[in-house]
Formats: C-alpha cells, structure tokens, sequence
C-alpha cells in the first residue's frame, strides 16, 4: 500500500452529534475551516438536533448512523458524470456499500477548491486529475476511524479488522458492525497519523462500469437545473442585450411594457435592459413591447471578413511559441514544399439549457442558485455587486444542462445578482435561444498559414505553424497573458508530437470586439483540425500512407502511438471499404488524456456522410469506463457539428446567427455509429470531457481528403468550397 | 381562468391565453420536467404529449390545449416504471440530461405508434430533437431496448 502522511490540520472531524454521524471534510492547506460559515452551518446543523439534517457542508463525506453515506463533490455536473466519479473515489478508499451512497453538489467554499485551477471550478478537464489523491485520503482516513472504532469496541488489534462494503469485520471472532453504527464511536477519535491508500489492485469501484447516480432522476423530470429553482415569491427576469458588440446603452421606453399584465419593473443593469415579471412570458412580451436606442456607432460596421483581415494582417508578426531546428534551412533545402491557409470559424457553445441563474440578495446576505461552472467565480461576482462579505454569499450549484466551458463565464450570474438586489426579492434570469446563441463568449476564430517540406526520401522535415486569432485569456484572466502569448490559442499547435526536424510555431495575438471563451477542448478543438490535417496533405506529398507516417514519427510518444494503432486496428485501416467510402485518422493529446479517431466518410448527395468512428483513448486509470464511453460519444457528437455543420458568423457588428434554424446541431439521423476502445492503463488519470472531441474534425477531413483528393481546409467542411 | 388536464389531474390556470403551453406548464403549475430549449419549435426539449402525440409546448398556446389530455415526463409512470425510463436507465442514455425529457416522451410517442421500429422509423420520429451531449447512440439503442421490454420479448430471453 502507498502510505500517506497526514498532518493533523489537513483534516477535520466533528461529530455530527445528532444522528450520531462521521463527518470528514478535506482542508487544502492554508485553508483554516474554525470560523468559516460553512463550520459555523455545520455547527448550527449539529447543535439542531434534527437526525435528517446530518449533513454538513464543507466536508466531502458524511456517514449517518443509519449507514448512508452522503457524498459533498465540488464540481459541476453537466453530464460528464463527476458526482459518480467523485463519488466512486471516496468510497472505494472507504471500503463503502456503493448503494448506500448519496452523492450531491457542495457549496462554495475554499475545501473544494481544485488544486489544477487554484478554484472552485470545473473546467479543463479537471475534476478527476485534480481531486484523484484529495478524495480518496478522505475515504481512506474515514475506514481508517471505523476501523478504530470498532477495534476499540471488541477490544482487538486494528490488525485484525478489514473493511468490506460499509462493514468492519474481524475475520477470528466473526465480529462484524457496520458503518452506521460506528459513526458516532469513529467521530470522536483523534485523526490517524497515517493513512494508506489502495494499490490498483485493490480497486473494488474504481474501473468498474458503475450507472450513473444522476440518471434516474434525469429520466423523470425530477433533476433540478438552474432553471427549475422554485423559491417563495420568485420573480423572472428577462434582459436585452445591445445586439451590436460593446454597444452602449443610450435609453429606453418601458410605458408600453410596464402596461401589460405580470409586469412589475423595468432597469437598466449592467447587461442590458431588464424586464422583471411575475412569469417568464409576461417578461418575455414586456421586452418585446420594449423600444430601446442603442449607441452602436463604435462597431456596427464590423464582420467577419474584416476580423479575419486583421488576423491576415497580423500573422507574421506573431511571438515564437516553438522552434525546433532551423526552419528556414529545412523548408529552403525540402524536396517538395506546401503552403496553406487554413481558417477556422467562431463557434457557440449551445448548450441545451440556455443561460440562467437565480439570486436571493436580502441585507444579511445572499444565496446564489446557478447552473454554474465556477463556484468562486460565482460567489466573487455577488460579493461584488451586493457588498456582502464572502460568508454571506452562498452558491447553490443546481444541475447544468450543458456547461462546455460557457458556464464557467459571469454573465447570466451578474443578470440575476443584480436584479434580485434592485427588487430587494428573488429573481430568476432567463436567457432566451436568441440571447444565449447572441451574447455567447465564442470558440476563437483564427487565420493559420502553414508551410512544411519533405525530403527526396519523402521524409517530412518542415513544419511552420503561424496563428493569428484573439485570446480567450485576455478577456478572461488578463493578469495572465504575458508577452503576447496565451496558451489556450497554441495548445495542439505547440505540443505537435511528430519528430519533424525543422518545427515553428508562431501566434499572434489579435483581440476584437467580439468575446470568446473556453469551448469544449479550446485551443486543441480548432489546432488538432489544422495540425493534422496538415500532416495528411505533407503525407500525400511524400507518398505515405497517414498511420505509417505518424507512427514513423512517433517513437518518442509511445501513447499517441498507442491509440494510434489500437484505433486503425479496431477500424481496420488499410482495409477495403464500400465504393465511395473512405477512411481518414487523426490524433490528438488534451487534457492529459491521447485520442485518436478513424472515420469512414463517403459523399452522399453532395454532402459529407459520416458512417462510423471508431475511438481509442488512453486517458490513464479509468475510473468509470462507461462514464468514459460516454465521454467519447459525447465530444464527437460535439466535434461533428462545428466539423459538418454550423459557424457564428458576424455582420454589422452582429452575431448573424440567433437559434437552431440558422445554427443547426448534429442531428440523430446524422450521427454516425460510433465505437469507443479503452487503452488499459496504470498511467495518472487524465481528462474525459474535452479529449474527445479535438481528432473528430481532422479524422473526418482527412477522409474527404483521401475520397476527393481535395485539402479540406476550413470549417464546417464545405464540398466545392 | 382556464382548465387543464395535466397528467390525469385537473388544475386551474390564471394565466393569459396566448400564453404557450411550456411556460403555463413550468410557472403556472411548477411541472418543471418540460424544459425551455429554443422557443420556436426546432429542437424538441418541450415535447409533451397532448392526446398522445408529442408536440411542441414552447409554440402551442395554453388556449388550444383546452380539454385534452396533457402529459408531462412527471406524469409518464410511477417509479420510472415506463419502458421507456427503464430502457433510457438500462442504456445509461442521460448526460446533462436536459433534452431527455423530450426525447423520452417522442420516444414514447413513437412506439405507441409503431411498436417495433425500424432504424428509419427511429430516425423520422426522433431527429427532430436535438441533444448537445451526443446522447443519439444510447437513444436509438435504448429505444429498441423500450421496444422488447413493452412487447415482453426480454422476459423470454
């Protein structure tokens, strides 16, 4: 076993006294729990006397004295299957009865701040990587005082006892009591010294195919979204937004919309102008009985086509990212050389559930009920806005119905914070289709020239990669972005793992009026596309064939080979296919995990027909295969409609796309099948959620490339384009 | 004040006429399952059935529901006992589970209709409906699941 030190302010106990109740919560260091109003509420709940009310926030795991075991995950469920995994971590340390877990989002606060962001967030693919070690120490050390508390009981050894499925047991006596019983007993122990944690071996949760613990109540109308919080004299709020990028607010004539019924106020707040009714629909026929003038002057005259001249413009100018060998000599000395401009467009994130938060702002504090993917975020937002200090503002994460990485924005919480504050009562925010599609912080745009060579041997040994495009992190995280260089625009360029001798990345950084933000898989979602489709068309130059060519250049990086193969294998690359189909590959590393797609295309009617995907990811230990098959399905649907079908585009200053008629989504008859193969590993888990999708787009490119013999070097693929 | 019947129930409903059934649904009688997805009928996250066809809540209005028989997700079984629920649990089909409410009920439409669909029957009836997360696979899997746990044939096995 790994043995773990722990020191003794690392965790805390209390007693949830009663029902007679373990409770552990995990402290980060620095992080003093005494004072908090998450202890000063455990205090409170303890002190109520009330066995229901044994939970305890800020604490990972509460075990009551009837045995449920109630789980605190501090990262947002949007689908990806966190609270199962998290959940699965802490009680296969614990040695506890799966179905008597209960596992439920915590609030903010500082002892579910994922160390890989410095945050209470759930982005980048985090949330397993971040906690793995973190959540299993606080299983391990709740069976380590169950087990103490039971050898105290029996007068034996803690040697003797083992621990199986919420039970302790001591194999010679035949002695068994259950966790429930000893909650209470296990409570008042000091902290152990040490606790060990499980070698893979010993694994009972961790790897299997576990169902969902959210899914039942997903299948009923009983899970809760940020859209359904009910609250006592809630009131719903609509905003309009400025439709023009950065557009300032000169005034607005609310007569006719404070006339019709459910109507209570009409504000200007920091978003726009808000409509604050009795119901959505009376808002919604509040602001559109609205006449507002916009100061729109600054951009109106902005669209694509000019954005992507000043990225046109820029693209020489970039800062080095990478440069491997000498560049210049490689590509003046090629054989043959290639020279490209690949662009990719802005992209919305959709999420199904549009953008929505709900606030109570009273004097003596306020609750926040977001569908939210950054608790502190949330939490600073309302501080901000209401004065209160960080105790008084609590976070309330419901489910997200999508996140892909909008939810991790401040926009819709603002909305709800600041009308709540002004009715001096709960306000829902709802965010329309239009507002959500309109108003969306978009995957980047960017403008790409790439030049590579190869030798006479028809070896490749020249790539130049130049980015032109605008920064997620200068808008989101300025204090970061140093010198020109923002990481999220060049991962999947910087880190191309082919062993080219002569390799250049460039970026320059180019920012608009128009926002963007995190999409899922971010940088790599738009550089897997151009790197490897890239590497095909220098493929085809040098007369190889794709997998052998990368697999040539890949003996450094044993897992992008791994899945490499494992995925042609499976797909049966090189084989015959049906008349009119062909296959295309790609492979990326994201998020700590490697992916790689087959995909076998054919063109139907003039379109791109995707029939299959075939998927091998290597992303470490597997915690909850199905979970991560999921994940695989999940980020190719995903990648398929920014790959075949829908772009943002911009037109006087306008987003020129508002719903699912001008955006449309990869649809059921549209999906291709879709078969996922697992590599087996013992590696540091990495992500699921995001490495999915960065190989869908080159894959299927790479496959029209080889049926038509044309570079597929935009997106959506448009044939003839 | 008008009358709807909701899940075999009967309630009464102080809202303007033209108001669409989804939000009469969600604010007026707090059936929250139904889900607000676009508001004008393309992605299907408002499907509820109305005499048992599925149809679009966000753009029909309350007024022309009057007397029917309305069901939500909340009212499809007890316990998500429906083949379909069981199936959709079996296959594990939910991610954020948004749009499954109106996946469910198509889906249950669909096999009203047609007890054993073919790929195409899956394909007319559910394309309609849009998911984000990429939950089409386990779907169509999950309905053809539904359809052998309606018609009894997975007890056989």
């Amino acid at each position: 076993m790994e043995k773990i030190k722990l020191s003794r302010r690392d965790f805390l106990i209390s007693s949830a006294m009663a029902g007679g109740g373990l409770v552990i919560g995990f402290s980060l260091a620095g992080c003093d729990r005494n004072g908090t109003p998450a202890q000063q509420a455990a205090d409170k709940t303890a002190a109520a006397s009330q066995p229901a009310k044994l939970f305890t926030p800020n604490a990972w795991l509460t075990i009551a004295s009837d045995g449920r075991i109630s789980i605190l995950v501090g990262s947002s469920e949007m689908g990806q299957g966190t609270l199962t995994g998290i959940a699965m971590l802490i009680c296969d340390e614990l040695d506890g009865d799966w179905s008597h877990v209960h596992a439920e989002h915590a609030p903010a606060d500082p002892a579910f701040t994922n160390p890989l962001l410095g945050r209470q967030a759930t982005g980048g693919s985090t949330a397993i990587r971040g906690f793995y070690d973190i959540v299993r120490k606080a299983g391990a050390v709740g069976r380590e005082l169950l087990v103490q508390a039971a050898a105290q009981q029996w007068g034996v050894p803690v040697s003797e006892c083992r621990t199986s499925k919420s039970l302790v047991i001591q194999d010679a006596s035949g002695h068994t009591l259950g966790y429930g019983e000893l909650a209470e007993a296990a409570a008042k122990l000091p902290v152990p010294e040490n606790v060990f944690l499980k070698e893979s071996a010993d694994f009972v949760l961790i790897g299997a195919a576990l169902p969902r613990l959210d899914i039942p109540d997903k299948v009923n109308g009983a899970a809760v979204f940020g859209m359904d919080v009910q609250l006592p004299n809630l009131l719903t709020a609509s905003v309009v937004r400025c439709p023009v990028k950065q557009g300032k607010l000169i005034k607005f004539d609310a007569s006719r919309a404070l006339k019709l019924p459910g109507v209570k106020r009409v504000e200007a707040i920091s978003g726009g102008v808000a409509v604050i009714a009795e119901h959505f629909w009376a808002a919604k026929k509040g602001r559109d009985a609205l006449s507002i003038q916009w100061d729109t002057a600054t951009n109106q005259d902005l669209d694509s086509a000019m954005i992507e001249d000043g990225f046109k413009a820029a693209l020489d100018l970039g800062v080095m990212e990478r440069n491997d060998g000498d560049i210049d000599k490689s590509l003046a000395t090629a054989a043959k050389t290639l020279d490209a401009v690949y662009t990719v467009p802005y992209q919305a994130h959709a999420c199904m559930e549009p953008m929505n938060a709900t606030a109570d702002v009273r004097a003596d504090g306020c609750d926040v009920y977001a569908p939210t993917q950054g608790q502190t975020a949330s939490q600073d937002t309302a501080m901000r806005i209401t004065g209160l200090p960080r105790e008084q503002v609590k976070v309330h994460t419901t489910f997200l119905g999508g996140g892909f990485g909008r939810r991790s924005e401040q926009d819709f919480i603002s909305d709800a914070v600041e009308c709540s504050k002004l009715m001096g009562q709960p306000v829902k925010v709802i965010w329309t289709r239009e507002d959500d599609m309109m108003n969306d912080q978009y995957r980047p745009a960017t403008y790409n020239r790439l030049q590579g060579g190869v030798d006479a041997k028809g070896n490749i040994q020249a790539c130049e990669h130049r980015i032109a495009g605008p920064s997620i992190l200068a808008r989101f995280a300025p204090d970061s972005v140093k010198g020109g260089h923002d990481f999220t625009s060049t991962e999947g360029a910087k880190n191309l793992p082919y062993a080219i001798p002569g390799l250049r990345v460039t970026y320059a950084m180019v920012n608009t009026p128009v926002p963007v933000g995190f999409w899922r898989s971010v940088g790599s979602s738009q550089n897997a596309f151009i790197t490897e489709c890239f590497f095909d068309e220098l493929v085809k130059l040098a007369g190889r064939d794709p997998l052998q060519a990368r697999l040539k250049l890949l003996e450094k990086h044993p897992r992008h080979a791994g899945v490499l193969k494992l995925a042609a294998d499976k797909a049966g690359w090189g084989k015959p296919l049906p008349a009119g189909h062909a296959h295309g590959i790609a492979v990326a590393e994201a998020f700590g995990s490697y992916a790689a797609q087959v995909a076998e295309v054919s063109i139907e009617k003039g379109a791109v027909r995707v029939h299959r995907i075939t998927c091998a990811i290597d992303c470490g230990v597997v915690v909850n295969p199905d979970s991560v098959r999921a994940q695989m399905l999940s980020g190719i649907v995903y990648g398929l409609t920014a790959t075949l079908k829908s772009a943002i585009t911009i037109k006087n200053g306008k987003t020129r796309q508002s719903n699912f008629d001008d955006f449309p989504l990869l649809t059921l008859d549209e999906c291709p099948a879709i078969d996922v193969h697992l590599v087996d590993s013992t590696e540091a888990p990495g992500g699921v959620g995001e490495p999915g999708v960065p190989p869908t787009a080159p894959a299927v490119a790479n496959a029209v490339f080889a049926l038509t013999g044309k570079p597929v070097r935009g997106l959506p693929i448009r044939l003839g384009a | 004040m008008l009358q709807l019947n909701v899940n075999d129930q009967t309630h009464d409903l102080a809202m303007e006429s033209d108001t669409p059934l989804l939000w009469a649904l969600r604010d007026g009688l707090k059936l929250t399952g139904t889900k607000f997805g676009c508001g004008i009928a393309v992605c299907g996250s408002c499907v509820v059935l109305v005499d048992g066809k599925p149809v679009r809540s966000c753009v029909t209005p309350v007024s022309a529901v009057v007397g029917k028989k309305i069901t939500t997700i909340e009212g499809l079984s007890e316990h998500r006992s429906h083949p379909v629920q069981q199936a959709w649990i079996e296959e594990q089909v939910p991610q954020c589970g948004y749009c499954q409410s109106g996946q469910i009920l198509t889906a249950v439409a669909l096999l009203e209709s047609r007890p054993d669909p073919t790929e195409a029957d899956i394909d007319a009836a559910m394309s309609g409906v849009l998911c984000r997360c990429g939950t089409y696979p386990r779907i169509r899997s999950a309905i053809k699941k539904a359809a052998q746990l309606a018609s009894g044939a997975d007890k056989e096995v």
